[in-house]
C-alpha cells in the first residue's frame, strides 16, 4: 500500500507537530510519501524528509499554492493520486477544506477525523460530538482520510527521505486570495501545547481575558476559549476548543468559567488532567474534571497564578 | 440571483445521544430533531442577502426521510421562498448528497449555494467541498462574512491561524461557520406563512443519482468514560494536587 500525505505547510513553514502525528497514523497503512505544497516549500520538504517513517517527499513549489486555495491544491493532489491507495492529511482547517474536494473528484468518500486505524479499509471516528465512536469500513477504491492529530503521537525525527521537486498542476483559476488576519504570538500552538488554559463566558469581557492569559503565560500554556467566549468577542475564533473548533489533548487542561457543554467537552475531554474553576458547583464541567475548584474565577485565578 | 440552501434534519444539539447496547448505532427514537444549527445560519444568511436585494430567490433543499418537510418548513419560516425535498429512506452519505445537490443545481441554475460547514450528527464536514468539486465551482468553507459584489463573492473564513479572505467567481459554494450571523427567531405568523409556501417532492431516482453508501458501519461504541475527580477546597490544595499528579 502506498500513502500520499498532504503536509501542513503555512507560508512556507512545515507544521511539524500536525504532520508528524499524521505520519505516525499513516505509517500503519503503508509506505508514506509526503507532499509539501506552497509558494515556498523547499524548506518544509527538507524538514518533512527527517520524519521517521517517511519514504519520500514531493515538493511542489509554485506561487499557485501560496495560500493553499482548495481548487488548485485539490487539482495537484488528484494529478498525483494514481499511484496511491490512501490520500491522507492531519485534520486541520486546511485539509478539511481541500481533501473532500479531492475525494469528490475521485468519486470516493472522506473518512473525517479518524482516531484509530483498524486495517487498510477500516477506521474509527467520533460522531455526535464524540459521544459515540463508529468503526467504519470503506468500500471505495481509494481512501481519503483526515486524522485527528490529538489522538496520535508524533512520529520521531531522524529519517532522511529523498526529496523530489514536482511541477505545478492545472490552475482552475476560480478563486483568489485577498488577505489574512492572523495574530502572531509567542505562546505555544493550541493543538500541540502541553498545557492549555481556556476561558469561557464567565470571564465576562475581553479585558478580563487577561486573567486567563496571565495564568497561561505563567504555565507556558496555550490559550483556548469556549464558543460563547469567542461569540462574545472575548477571544479570537482560532482559540475555540470544541466539536466545531480545535480538538486538544494536552497533559493539563484548565477550564475557567466554562460550563462544560457537550460541544466544548468534545474538544478537550481526552486531556490527561482536567482542572475546572467555576462558581457553580452543578456545572457539568465538574463531571469530567480531575480537580474541581468551586470558586469565583476573579479571585481564584489570580491567586493560582501568584502561587505557581 | 438564486441561492440554494441545503438543510439537514439532525438530533437537536441539546440532546446527548446514547449508544445502543448492541453496538448497532445510536438511539435516536423519540429524541428531539431540529435543523442542523450551521444550516440555520446558512438559511439566515441567504434570507438577509435577499432582504438586501442582492438575491431574488432563496430555495431550501433537504435530502432524506419524509419528516425533513418539517425542517424545510422551518427554513421557509426563517424566510426561504420555496423548498424541495428529495425523499428517501436510504442512508445518505456526504458524497451522495453532493451528487443530488449537483443534479438540483443543474435544474435550478443557482448562482450560489450557502450551506452548513458540518452536520452535528456525523460531524463529516465534507458535503459543500464535494459539491463544489462536482460542479467545478470555487468554494469558501467556514465563512464568518459573505459580501457579494457583482459576479464575485468575498468570503472571510475562520481558519486555524485566524481569518482568511478569498474572492470567488460566481457561481460558488460557501459553507457557514458559527460567527456568520445569529439566526432570527421564527415567529408564529411566519410559521403560518411558511405552510403556504411551495414544497416540491422528488426522489433520488428523479435525478438519476445512485446514493449507495460507500462506508459501512461495523459497530458503534461508547467513548471511554473519564473517572470521577475530586473537588478541592482551596487554591493551595489545587496546586498541591497538580504537583502530586505531575501536571505542573
Ligand atoms: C452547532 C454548535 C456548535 C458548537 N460548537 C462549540 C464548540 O466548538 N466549542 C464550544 O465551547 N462550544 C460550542 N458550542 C456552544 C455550546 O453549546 C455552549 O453554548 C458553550 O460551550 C458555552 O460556553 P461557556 O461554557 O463559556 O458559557 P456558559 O455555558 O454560559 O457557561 C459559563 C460558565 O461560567 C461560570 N461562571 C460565570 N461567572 C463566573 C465567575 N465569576 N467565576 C467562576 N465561574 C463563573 C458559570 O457558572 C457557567 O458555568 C456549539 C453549539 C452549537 C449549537
Amino acid at each position: 500500500m502506498a500513502v500520499l500525505l498532504l503536509a501542513e505547510v503555512t507560508d512556507g513553514a512545515l507544521s511539524m507537530d500536525a504532520t508528524a502525528k499524521a505520519v505516525s497514523a499513516a505509517a500503519k497503512l503503508g509506505d508514506v510519501t509526503v507532499l509539501c505544497a506552497g509558494a515556498k516549500a523547499a524548506d518544509a520538504a527538507k524538514e518533512a524528509a527527517t520524519i521517521a517513517g517517511v519514504s519520500k517527499v514531493l515538493c511542489a513549489e509554485d506561487a499557485l499554492y501560496g495560500h493553499r486555495l482548495a481548487e488548485p491544491t485539490a487539482a495537484l493532489i488528484v494529478s498525483l493520486a494514481g499511484s496511491y491507495s490512501h490520500i491522507v492529511a492531519p485534520a486541520t482547517t486546511d485539509a478539511k477544506n481541500i481533501l473532500p474536494r479531492v475525494a469528490a473528484l475521485l468519486d470516493v468518500m472522506v473518512l473525517s477525523d479518524v482516531t484509530a486505524v483498524v486495517d487498510a479499509d477500516t477506521f474509527e471516528r467520533p460522531i455526535y460530538a464524540g459521544n459515540a465512536i463508529q468503526t467504519v469500513k470503506s468500500s471505495d477504491a481509494k481512501k481519503v482520510i483526515t486524522f485527528r492529530t490529538s489522538t496520535f503521537d508524533a512520529a520521531a525525527t531522524g529519517g532522511s527521505a529523498s526529496v523530489e521537486n514536482i511541477g505545478a498542476a492545472d490552475n482552475p483559476g476560480l478563486s483568489a486570495w485577498v488577505e489574512d488576519k492572523t495574530a502572531t504570538s509567542d505562546r505555544p500552538e493550541l493543538t500541540s501545547a502541553g498545557i492549555v488554559v481556556s476561558g469561557g463566558r464567565g470571564v465576562g469581557s475581553k479585558d478580563d481575558f487577561a486573567i486567563i492569559e496571565a495564568l497561561a503565560d505563567k504555565l507556558g500554556a496555550a490559550v483556548g476559549a469556549s464558543r460563547a467566549a469567542v461569540d462574545s468577542g472575548y477571544a479570537p475564533n482560532d482559540w475555540q476548543v470544541g466539536q466545531t473548533g480545535k480538538v486538544v489533548a494536552p497533559n493539563l487542561y484548565v477550564a475557567v468559567g466554562i460550563s462544560g457543554a457537550i460541544q466544548h467537552l468534545a474538544g478537550m475531554k481526552d486531556s490527561k488532567v482536567i482542572v475546572a474553576i467555576n462558581k457553580d458547583e452543578e456545572a457539568p464541567i465538574f463531571q469530567v474534571a480531575d480537580f474541581g475548584l468551586v470558586a469565583d474565577l476573579f479571585s481564584a485565578v489570580p491567586e493560582l497564578t501568584g502561587k505557581l | 440571483m438564486k441561492v440554494l440552501v441545503p438543510v439537514k434534519r439532525v438530533v437537536d444539539y441539546n440532546v446527548k445521544v446514547r449508544v445502543k447496547s448492541d453496538g448497532t448505532g445510536v438511539d435516536i427514537a423519540n429524541v428531539k430533531m431540529s435543523m442542523n444549527p450551521f444550516d440555520e445560519i446558512a438559511v439566515e444568511e441567504a434570507v438577509r442577502l435577499r432582504e438586501k436585494g442582492v438575491v431574488t430567490e432563496v430555495i431550501a433543499v433537504s435530502c432524506g426521510v419524509t419528516q425533513c418537510t418539517e425542517t424545510l418548513r422551518t427554513a421557509m419560516a426563517i424566510g426561504a421562498d420555496r423548498a424541495i425535498l428529495v425523499e428517501t429512506n436510504a442512508e445518505l452519505q456526504p458524497l451522495a448528497v453532493a451528487k443530488l445537490l449537483k443534479a438540483l443545481a443543474e435544474k435550478e441554475g443557482p448562482h450560489l449555494f450557502i450551506m452548513g460547514k458540518q452536520a452535528i450528527d456525523d460531524d463529516s464536514n465534507q458535503t459543500g467541498q464535494m459539491l463544489a468539486a462536482l460542479l467545478d465551482w470555487p468554494q469558501a468553507t467556514f465563512a464568518s462574512k459573505v459580501e457579494m459584489t457583482g459576479d464575485t463573492v468575498n468570503v472571510t473564513r475562520e481558519v486555524d491561524g485566524g481569518l482568511e479572505t478569498l474572492a470567488l467567481q460566481l457561481p460558488a459554494v460557501v459553507t457557514t461557520d458559527l460567527r456568520l450571523n445569529e439566526p432570527r427567531y421564527v415567529t408564529l405568523p411566519n410559521i403560518m406563512k411558511a405552510k403556504k409556501k411551495p414544497l416540491d417532492e422528488k426522489t433520488p431516482a428523479d435525478y438519476g443519482v445512485d446514493v449507495t453508501p460507500r462506508l459501512s458501519v461495523a459497530k458503534t461504541t461508547e467513548p471511554e468514560a473519564r473517572k470521577a475527580g475530586v473537588i478541592v477546597k482551596t487554591v493551595d490544595e489545587l496546586v498541591a494536587k497538580l504537583k502530586e499528579a505531575g501536571a505542573i
